[in-house]
């Protein structure tokens, strides 16, 4: 992590370089970065919460969920984590202490909880999972403010419009929900649309696969970023494209569908919108990992990046200069978005 | 039967079953390379009563970890739970929890090594008990549940094969077309079961007078077992054709269909209820499809959420009903899953260490035979094949599965002589 410490080197994404690698003991499942860039927080395919010390460079996990954790996020004054479960629990962590004991721990959903999101005033933790519903909870005492219903199939992904007065959220099938947060408004839900590119029925396995593996708000609130797999020819093998489908939220249509030029078979597992005005998705399947860079005018990368893994889930530091990306081969990996040392 | 021949030769002298059995060879099993026939010895044994197979067939192979046998906090458990059945100390996967309050109706075997991870390969092996190999056929077990457990004058068809997807048949091989499987597809009635609209009923009879004037008299002189056969065939469509109702599923009371109507397996469940309450002695469901090499666990949720209510819904009513005491059920697969989850969510084919559900007639209630590791990577008790299990599958319902059948002066055993039947799971 030396290289922290010398004078920042511009932003550059053709720069993209391994800046460290922590073995894991098992394939991750979601990765975040606390807000004062102190930790890495994991899941992985047993039933921890993992802490990353970037400085002690130790990991340490933390114990109550009953299953996989699915998803992180941590309040913005890095004070405390929220981690759900696939076994549908919400778990309250004091982000800071040496040995941190779970807080709280709430039975939140039904089954998964596929994602965790918190309000931009950091009163509301949102949740969303496998019950077909999304959840608000009271971030300081944990108690259920508010349950959303409206989707008829899982519901795979939310976010925060940056104004806190609207709350997205999408589900297998691609439909996508607008939550009006208005106090008076109870939090009325419509739907803004059908992101068709993101679920397919698949006749010959007789199944349904999509929704939205990652979904990100631009800073402005006037683009929702999805990410997945669309056009699957064959669901059970993961045969399709990696994609960032861009929807415009003032006309609720799609603007931009960004699938690589040559896309490999795989889903977009990581999304983020980088201040220097581009977004990057990180990709993993049976075509491996990979980093894309877009402008998010035109349909293809401006820019990729071969992983050494599949990537599993994707976050940039809080100073936008490096990424984090969740690894299928038991590592976590950060990168950096600038020049390599030396050259 | 009274019978006269051209050739008047004694040698016709076989039994009309052995004759509808022969007509099913040369509709369907050329391959043998001539005139099925069969040990009229045979054809007197084993009449099992009204005793029935349903076969529930989870194609694509479902995964031991999400269904039988869970191994939840391990390197391969997966991310979901292990919860308590009806049977103390007996745990399933938590996906199945309707299936977990049936489960003293059921016994898990959970020390499956078929060696085998091909497709192909296990649904043969698992149907028919014997190895596949280059050249050979071996009857489906709805084929030999159709020739031995029928009863003499069954109208309706012995092996029935409800499907959306799938294999479409359950092959007859040397036993003939006759106890090949009738196929609904996507749970409609066999196809041409009905009169088409365009042929009135008088012309249909008018049809049907003028054919069987000219097989009489045709069969005065020149009556041989083809024509015998032949006519069975139209005796055997139009006994299906009066009975046609027995598979329109809507003639059930409407409380149960709105209750099975949760998902198409469900429909097709309430089907098999149906079919075994009228004595079929062979159904088999297809439920598809459960090959998840990416992204396992999602579409373990969606497939096993679609099969764990009505196949407990099933159970439940057969039992309720009577039925389960007369009824061998199976869920099988063609293997497992492998342990191991792969960079894709995934788990790839396995038939090193797996598992199955069975329950009913000749099966011990509410236990659980054989066991794997910790982490489910190998069997560590009781180890055994579908070679066992189908020798398991005929004798629970009283058929010897050590005896063998004499086809054209062939010798067929119709089970793997070299394995035995699973005592532990036998009542």
């Amino acid at each position: 992590m030396s290289e922290q410490n010398q004078k920042p080197k511009a932003i550059d994404p053709e720069s993209t370089h391994l800046l460290k690698e922590v073995a894991c003991g098992r394939p991750l499942t979601t990765c975040c970065w606390d807000p004062q860039g102190r930790y890495l927080l994991f899941g992985a395919e047993d039933f921890d919460l993992h802490r990353y010390d970037l400085q002690a460079d130790t990991v340490q996990p933390l114990s109550h969920h009953d299953s996989w954790v699915r998803a992180i996020a941590c309040t913005p004054d890095g004070s405390s984590v929220i981690s759900g479960g696939y076994d549908g629990r919400l778990v309250w962590w004091p982000l800071s202490d040496q040995e941190p004991k779970h807080e709280r721990s709430v039975d939140a959903h039904t089954g998964w909880i596929r994602a965790v999101v918190i309000s931009p005033d950091a009163q509301t933790v949102a949740t969303c999972g496998n019950d077909r519903l999304v959840k608000l909870w009271d971030v300081a005492t944990g108690e259920l403010k508010s349950s959303l219903s409206g989707h008829e199939h899982h519901v795979y992904n939310i976010g925060f419009h940056p104004t806190g007065s609207f709350l997205y959220s999408c589900d297998l099938h691609g439909h996508i929900m607008q939550w009006d947060l208005a106090p008076d408004s109870e939090g009325r839900g419509e739907e803004l649309l059908r992101a068709e590119g993101l679920h397919i029925y698949d006749k010959s396995f007789r199944a349904d696969i999509g929704g939205a593996r990652t979904m990100v708000v631009h800073p402005e609130g006037d683009l929702l970023a999805l990410g997945g797999i669309t056009k699957v020819t064959n669901a059970f093998a993961g045969v399709g494209h990696a994609v960032m489908i861009l929807v415009n939220l003032r006309t609720g249509e799609v603007q931009q569908t960004c699938i690589p030029q040559s896309p490999p078979n795989g889903s977009t597992w990581g999304t983020a919108y980088h201040p220097d005005g581009f977004w990057i998705t990180a990709v993993g399947g049976s075509g491996g990992g990979w980093f894309y860079f877009w402008n998010g005018r035109e349909e293809h990368e401006s820019f990729k990046l071969k992983l050494k893994s599949e990537a599993r889930a994707m976050a940039m530091s809080p100073d936008g200069r490096s990424l984090a990306v969740g690894h299928a081969d038991r590592h976590l990996r950060m990168y950096a978005l600038y020049e390599e040392s030396g050259k | 039967m009274q019978c006269h021949y051209a050739c008047r030769t004694g040698e016709h002298g076989i039994h009309r079953r052995t004759l509808l059995s022969a007509a099913g060879g040369l509709l369907g099993a050329a391959s043998l390379g001539g005139f099925v026939m069969q040990n009229p010895a045979v054809a007197d044994q084993l009449r099992s009563g009204c005793k029935r197979i349903l076969n529930i067939f989870l194609h694509g192979g479902v995964s031991q970890f999400e269904s039988w046998d869970p191994k939840p906090g391990t390197d391969t458990g997966g991310p979901f739970r292990a919860i308590p059945t009806s049977v103390p100390g007996v745990h399933i996967c938590e996906l199945l929890p309707h299936t977990a309050k049936q489960m003293h109706h059921l016994t898990l075997l959970r020390s499956l090594n078929t060696h085998n991870n091909d497709h192909g390969r296990g649904v043969v092996e698992m149907t028919t008990g014997h190895k596949q190999l280059p050249g050979s056929a071996y009857p489906h077990v709805g084929a030999l549940a159709a020739k031995m457990l029928a009863p003499e004058d069954f109208a309706l068809p012995g092996n029935v094969l409800i499907r959306s997807a799938g294999p479409a048949s359950n092959p007859a091989a040397y036993l003939g077309a006759r106890y090949a499987s009738v196929v609904m597809n996507n749970g409609q009635p066999p196809a041409f079961t009905s009169r088409p609209e365009s042929l009135s009923l008088a012309s249909d009879q008018r049809r049907n007078q003028l054919r069987s004037q000219a097989h009489d008299r045709f069969a005065r002189r020149r009556r041989t077992a083809d024509t015998d056969a032949y006519t069975y065939s139209f005796d055997q469509a139009q006994d299906l054709l009066s009975r046609r109702q027995v598979f329109e599923v809507d003639q059930e009371p409407q409380a149960d269909q709105d209750r099975y109507a949760v998902s198409e397996f469900g429909r097709h469940c309430l089907l098999a209820r149906r079919l075994l309450e009228h004595d079929v002695p062979f159904v088999q469901i297809n439920h598809s499809n459960y090959d998840t090499h990416y992204e396992n666990f999602d579409f373990h949720i969606e497939q096993l959420g679609e099969f764990d209510q009505p196949f407990s819904m099933l159970i439940e009513d057969l039992a309720e009903r009577g039925l389960l005491e007369s009824t061998l059920v199976c869920v099988m697969s063609e293997f497992g899953r492998t342990p191991r989850i792969n960079s894709r969510y995934g788990r790839d084919h396995w038939g090193k260490s797996w598992s199955i559900a069975l329950g009913g007639c000749g099966i011990q209630a509410g236990g659980v035979v054989g066991k794997t590791n910790d982490n489910g990577t190998e069997v560590v008790a009781d180890e055994v094949d579908h070679g066992h299990l189908f020798h398991t599958l005929l004798q629970a319902v009283g058929i010897d599965s050590f005896q063998e059948l004499d086809i054209a002066g062939r010798i067929f055993p119709i089970a793997d002589p070299a394995k035995v039947p699973i005592k532990e799971l036998l009542a």
